[in-house]
């Protein structure tokens, strides 16, 4: 087979896939999947909050080592962004299929087992969407927290909880992202095939810790900011520059 | 009418094969030329229009389901025999031909049953090339149970679903060749009459059900395949919708019907509940490996069947058989079980009923065991019932399940009508006056995967068919008379049901043309179904009209039918002065109540031919010669 | 018992439906659900009025024909049970049963509660089969087939193909009709020719057919009648995912001169 002949099969062979309902959900497992390595990376970095005294320090240290990896951080954005992307768009994409495929609905209808989880798999993934521009723009970017100090996470948090409605928002954020998961994790790995078969399939263990585990350990930071835990009032040093100086650079 | 068997000469067991070499091919790249009209999707009919269409024929296949896929031999649940011997106790072909010759009580032709002993084997590899999930050994190879009328453990079986199993085989066979534009597939359409045009067999005109259009369906040659007739009792164990609308009006366009009379009612059925009942459910045979049948010795014993101690149980089966016992032959195990009821001793509501108890099984070997042997059973009984066969044992009362009369056939599986083929329970062929457990099945898969691919070649090959127009005065003539009919049953617009018609016919057929038969109970259906059908066509209600889904109108053309067919079922019965098999006539019994056959007078097969509206229906003759097998009193003691 | 019925009632199949209540009077217990529809159609007849279409024919549980909307429950609330074999002894004097068809835009409305499932019947054309013609099978004990495949092979073949999955889920899938044949036919020797191949078709069809995919509600695993679990769709995808990868395509010079 000439080697352009087989290109152009690739090429329908993924688009064969992706037009297909197992295939985008295939894509949406494994970005899922991606996203949940994600969560528990971020979740790790988020909890030095709590080490008391030189955890401002250890926030900013991990902030810049993320920046020192080079080309990485940029990579791992890229990959989060188009990971997004798809998640997203597949989401769409299959939701507006599933929507058109029961055009009459019931008079009645009563779910049987279901958990909440699915059902709101929807409406969770836009709150969350939402809140990852939200947590973007406010914690990265600085908009609207008052004293925002590039690379100083610790004190950014600590000034960005000061409005109650911010703590409100995150901690519903990560009550979604819970319940998100707790379906989610669950379901991707059968939706990849990679389970072994099990006499009730619809019990779970790994996705419920997971679920509660990210759910409480996200939300541990805004409440614990609102409750007023973080007083590490320690400067924030770095080896060559003040973070002073910093903030006038490049972001 | 001349009723020719073209049964091919030389030794039983070579017959098949040399009348295989000897009949007509037609050549590959003339079978698309053929077009092959099959009506029905059962095991027999899917099978046949899929292996027809893999050689090479152009076919047509018509169910009046939403799918092939829910034929009623979908429902058999206990297996499908063959003569594998895989167990090594004994089974051969000339066994199963011999069990199967004998348990028709000697009232099936020979040559016909030996084919389908010798073609069993291939049926089990087919089978299992498809992908039916057939129950395995730890070792991986087939299991077999027993079922009754055999003293081998030869049935094949896949849990309590081997029906479905097989005709899902069949399906799939069937789907396949549909995609490949072989098959093409009318669900949703009945046959309500059959074309014949210059004395062969041409066309159908069916009724879309879905819009009520009547359409001509013309081809080279016409496979029946629709099933039994059960349901002219009303209540019978066979699906709602299976009716003998096709073969019927086959009969009335020439085709001759075999032994209408010999019907088998199944021993295992549940116990009919209340007036309004639509169905009987039918509980496996495959039970009585493991259940004991019994009754209480004392007539109108009123205690709960846990408190009746062993000495005072009568397990009347193992008492009257002792060699066959629990797996005594339906026709046998059905009729002990009326006689212990008629004396009085029959269980539960109205005394209709005799126990099945797995007590003792469950002792032995244990309740798991039980529940992977039979759990589906159990659990449906339980279903139907509210009561836990693990605690109280079962309550079972025969029920009509299988008619082994049919359209009569010749060794090629065709009717008297040339071109008119019949296949599985449709045709009277095999079972004689009464079908062994798993025999169905068998034959059904037999005839559709291994006889008619064969036999459609040679009637096709042996003619000159011309091409007949959708304007051909019988064509046209036979369209008008579907649609006349179709408006008479809507116009009649009188007071009663269909479904009112049908319970009071099934009534009068079970009362006098059911277990036990006597001619003065014939005679009197055969003075009241004649006035039922009067009042029929006069007192019917059908709302609604022909042009659109009408569930009530499908159901007043079947039982039309059914009405015209109780009478010639009860003339059957009537002129068979003996018993045999599941034709059991009161007159006609030993001094125990055994069956008493009368093999002087009535060695043959009754095959009645239509004279025609009002007028009494000819009885032709064919005789049966047992040179293979001996004629003797059948005997499972 | 005395029950009150909301039925959906549906002239045709461009028609517009709605739903109308009947009363069901003097109903025993021990009936089955579709006998009580039996006895409010002979009342409606005898008034002359249209009985209530329904689908239905084995009245055992196993043809797959019948299948309602019982009061939003596909087959109604009787676990691993058709509607056909469900009994009133379910149901309490005075209940009020609201009976629906199955919705699916694949499940077109014929007329009230029928509706046309032709699409599972492509679906299984799509794919649904081994490819071996009559004649051409080896005995049956020529490759032994382990036990416990034989067993997850019939787990998965008792699908009865009424649809009851495609009602129950909020997506509209028929994704457990779809898995359980391709299941079935992948545990098997006889089915491995033709396994990613299979999957592969049996899935582009499903799409074709207008169908939802799965987001693993487990909705249909509860209505199943037959119980056939959700485990079936995680194989179902990773035979889909294989063979998007590996599958080969066909061969261009299959035939050939000869």
């Amino acid at each position: 087979m000439p080697a352009t002949d087989g290109a152009r099969a690739s090429v329908s062979r993924v688009r064969r896939f992706w037009n297909s309902s197992v295939g985008k959900k295939v894509v949406m497992a494994v970005t899922g999947i991606i996203g949940i390595g994600f969560v528990l990376g971020h979740m790790a970095g988020n909890l030095q909050m709590f080490k008391g005294t030189g955890a401002a320090q250890a926030m900013h240290d991990y902030a810049v080592l993320l920046r020192k990896t080079g080309g990485l951080l940029w990579l791992i954005r890229g990959v989060l962004l188009g990971a997004i992307a798809l998640h997203v768009t597949a989401a769409l994409q299959l939701s507006a299929r599933n929507r058109a495929a029961r055009p009459v609905g019931y008079g009645a209808k009563k779910d049987q087992v279901s958990t909440l989880a699915s059902r709101t798999m929807r409406v969770g993934g836009i709150v969350l969407l939402a809140f990852i521009v939200f947590h973007i723009a406010d914690m990265t970017f600085g908009i609207g927290v008052p004293g925002f100090v590039h690379l100083d996470p610790y004190n950014n948090l600590r000034n960005g909880f000061t409005r109650w409605w911010t703590v409100v928002f995150y901690v519903v954020a990560m009550a979604s992202l819970g319940l998100h998961l707790f379906h989610g994790a669950w379901a991707s790995l059968r939706t990849l095939g990679a389970r072994r078969p099990s006499a009730a399939p619809l019990h779970r263990n790994i996705a419920v810790a997971l679920a509660i585990i990210t759910a409480l350990g996200f939300a541990a930071v805004p409440i614990g900011a609102a409750m007023g835990l973080f007083t590490d009032d320690t400067p924030v040093t770095d080896e060559s520059q003040t973070v002073s100086t910093l903030t006038g650079g490049v972001r | 009418m001349e009723l020719k068997s073209n049964i091919p000469g030389g030794p039983i067991a070579e017959k098949w094969d040399k009348h295989k070499f000897e009949m007509k091919l037609v050549n590959p790249a003339n079978k698309r030329k053929y077009h092959v009209l099959v009506v029905g999707s059962g095991l027999a009919g899917a099978s046949a229009a899929a292996t027809m269409s893999e050689l090479g024929y152009n076919v047509s296949c018509y169910c009046f389901q939403d799918s092939p896929r829910r034929a009623h031999s979908i429902a058999a649940q206990g297996g499908i025999n063959a003569a594998k011997n895989y167990q090594n106790d004994g089974d051969s072909i000339q066994r199963l031909f011999y069990d199967t010759v004998k348990g028709g009580d000697f009232r099936a032709r020979e040559a016909n049953v030996y084919r389908l002993a010798q073609i069993s084997v291939n049926i089990i590899d087919q089978c299992v090339a498809q992908g039916v999930p057939f129950a395995r050994e730890y070792g991986g190879l087939l299991a077999n149970r027993s079922f009754g009328g055999a003293q081998v453990s030869r049935t094949f079986y896949a849990r309590g679903q081997t029906g479905q199993q097989l005709l899902l085989g069949a399906y799939q066979a069937l789907e396949k060749e549909i995609a490949k534009g072989g098959v093409t597939m009318y669900p949703r359409t009945e046959m309500l009459d059959l074309i014949v045009v210059d004395g062969r067999a041409r066309g159908i005109v069916t009724r879309n059900l879905v819009t009520g259009k009547i359409e001509t369906h013309l081809g080279d040659a016409v496979v029946l395949a629709t099933g039994g007739y059960g349901n002219v009792f009303y209540l019978s164990t066979n699906a709602k919708g299976s009716n003998t609308t096709a073969i019927w009006r086959a009969y009335k366009r020439g085709a001759a019907f075999g032994n209408p009379c010999y019907t088998q009612i199944h021993p295992t059925c549940i116990p009919q509940s209340g007036d309004y009942q639509s169905k009987l459910t039918l509980m496996s045979e495959s039970l009585r490996n493991d259940g004991r049948v019994w009754v209480p010795k004392q007539a109108g014993d009123t205690r709960a069947p846990h408190e009746i101690p062993e000495a005072e149980r009568d397990y009347y089966l193992e008492r009257k058989y002792p060699s066959y016992g629990n797996l005594s032959p339906r026709d046998i195990a059905s009729r002990a079980a009326k006689e212990a009821c008629d004396s009085g001793r029959g269980v539960g509501p109205g005394g209709l009923g005799v126990y099945l108890d797995f007590r003792d099984a469950i002792n032995r070997l244990g309740r798991d065991k039980i529940e992977e042997r039979y759990g589906n059973l159990f659990q449906m009984y339980e279903r139907i019932t509210d009561e836990d066969p693990y605690k109280v044992p079962m309550r079972i009362y025969p029920a009509v399940h299988y008619t082994m009369g049919g359209l009569w056939v010749d060794y090629n599986l065709m009717s008297t009508i040339p071109g008119l083929h019949v296949l599985g329970e449709a045709n009277f062929s095999d079972h004689g006056a009464n079908r062994l457990g798993a025999s169905a099945l068998m034959q059904g898969l037999a005839d559709g995967y291994f006889v008619i691919p064969y036999t459609i070649g040679n009637y096709l090959a042996g003619q000159k068919l011309e091409p007949v127009s959708k304007d051909h005065p019988e064509v046209r003539a036979v369209e008008r008379e579907v649609e006349e009919r179709t408006r008479r049953l809507l116009g009649i617009k009188g007071k009663r049901s269909v479904q009112s018609f049908h319970r009071e016919l099934g009534k009068v057929m079970w009362e006098y043309c059911g277990m036990a038969r006597n001619a003065q109970g014939l005679q009197e259906a055969l003075a009241r179904i004649p006035a039922l059908r009067e009042e029929f066509w006069e007192n019917l209600n059908v709302p609604g009209s022909g042009e659109e889904l009408n569930q009530s109108l499908e159901q007043a053309g079947r039982v039309a039918d059914f009405l015209e067919l109780g009478e010639l079922m009860c003339r059957d019965a009537l002129h068979r002065e003996e018993s045999c098999g599941g034709h059991f006539r009161t007159e006609h019994q030993t001094e125990d109540g055994e069956a008493k056959r009368d093999d002087e007078h009535f060695t043959y097969v009754a095959a009645w031919e239509y004279a025609g509206e009002g007028k009494t229906p000819i009885l032709n003759k064919e005789s049966l010669e047992f040179e293979n097998v001996h004629l003797a009193t059948r005997s499972y003691k | 018992m005395n029950v009150t019925l909301r039925v959906w009632r549906q002239p045709g199949p461009s028609a517009a439906g709605k739903f109308v209540e009947y009363q069901a009077r003097d109903i025993s217990a021990e009936m089955s659900f579709l006998e009580m529809l039996d006895v409010v159609n002979e009342e409606l007849t005898a008034k002359g009025e249209q009985p209530i279409a329904f689908d239905h024919d084995c009245r055992e549980g196993i043809c797959g024909m019948c299948g309602l909307m019982i009061s939003g429950v596909a087959h109604g609330p009787m676990k691993a049970t058709t509607t056909c074999q469900l009994h009133m002894r379910s149901f309490t004097d005075g209940d009020t049963i609201t009976v629906e068809p199955w919705r699916a835009s694949a499940f077109p409305v014929l007329r009230d509660l029928c509706v046309d499932r032709s699409s599972l019947d492509r679906i299984v054309q799509a794919g649904g089969y081994v490819s071996v013609s009559t004649g051409n099978a080896p005995d049956g004990n020529a490759i032994p087939i382990a036990k416990p495949d034989a067993d997850a092979a019939m787990d998965a073949a008792a699908c009865i193909g009424c649809g009851a999955c495609v009602a129950a889920c909020p997506n509209g899938s028929a994704s457990l009709f779809t898995a359980a044949k391709i299941s079935h036919l992948g545990y098997l020797p006889q089915g491995q020719p033709e396994r990613y191949r299979r999957a592969l078709k049996m899935v582009a069809q499903m799409d074709l057919e207008h169908f939802g995919g799965c987001t693993l509600f487990g909705e249909c695993q509860a209505a199943c009648p037959k119980e056939i679990s959700i485990d079936t769709i995680a194989r179902m995808n990773r035979d889909y995912l294989y063979g998007s990868v590996f599958e080969r395509e066909e061969s261009r010079s299959a035939g050939g001169a000869g």
